[in-house]
């Protein structure tokens, strides 16, 4: 079960109209490596995972969901008042004439979302190291959207998203360590 | 920059664009960690909640660093 709190986990402010970021901003809404597949990752490696881990999947699954959100705002905010003019001139005229400014799940390029983006090997270590690269992609592909912005508000968003895909992925480092059982161990030589 | 890191592609003389230089490439504090110790210093949970980390030894700002050619 969930509690929704309603505002965002950090506020999305955007400075300058621009469409176009809208269309590389849609890569983390719907992409591969976005929000939305990071979400239903670790939520569904859960219900396999040793009991130790679930409850770091839980969260950080759930704030993925947070970060799905914030990336939701931004779009939306980037295209709300966008003449289907404007939405052209972005490069935005198929998905215009596909959804009009509606949010959808795909990704930069327009490929609908697909569940073969995320895995579910069912052997922990396999899982955990599937998610660290996950969220190193995902860190990666915030520093390519930051780099393409010049809007300051837009990026301030974009950092902090960047920060949570460095902590989320030490922590999944971390999972694996305790999988390992050998942090608590004396070593001898 | 401890975290910044970047390296020289090969450009040829029959390459179409200028060459860009240094290519970069960020390996940021968490790599180095593994497991993170007990106790360290932290920001104000104000600071945190701005930055995205209670830790300032995981905080790692991120800037583009390369120049602007238009
Ligand atoms: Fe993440």
């Amino acid at each position: 079960m969930w509690i929704y709190e309603k505002k965002l986990q950090y506020p999305v402010k955007v400075s300058t109209c621009n469409p176009r970021l809208a269309k590389f901003l849609v890569e983390q809404y719907g992409g591969a490596d976005g929000e939305l597949a990071a979400a239903l990752r670790y939520l569904n490696q859960r219900y396999t995972i040793p009991d130790k881990v679930i409850g770091l999947l839980t969260d950080i699954g759930t704030e993925e969901f947070a970060h799905l959100e914030m990336i939701a705002t931004m779009i939306y905010k980037l295209t709300k008042d966008a003449t289907p003019q404007q939405m052209r001139d972005a490069g935005l005229d198929a998905h215009y004439a596909n959804h009009d400014s509606a949010l959808f799940y795909h990704n930069a390029d327009g490929v609908p979302f697909t569940a073969a983006y995320i895995q579910a090997k069912g052997d922990p270590i396999a899982d955990l190291y599937e998610d660290i690269a996950a969220e190193e992609k995902a860190r990666a592909t915030y520093q390519w959207l930051i780099d393409m912005s010049d809007d300051p508000d837009l990026n301030d968003g974009l950092r902090f998203l960047r920060e949570r895909e460095i902590i989320h992925s030490l922590r999944f480092r971390e999972a694996v360590e305790i999988l390992k059982q050998e942090r608590d161990q004396k070593v001898f030589f | 920059m401890k975290y910044v890191k970047s390296y020289v592609p090969y450009h040829s003389p029959f390459d179409p664009c200028p060459p860009i230089g240094k290519k970069y490439y960020r390996t940021p504090p968490h790599l180095y960690m593994t497991f993170q110790p007990y106790n360290l210093p932290q920001f104000s949970p104000q600071e945190a909640l701005k930055k995205g980390t209670l830790w300032p030894a995981l905080y790692d700002y991120y800037e583009n660093p390369y120049d602007r050619r238009s």
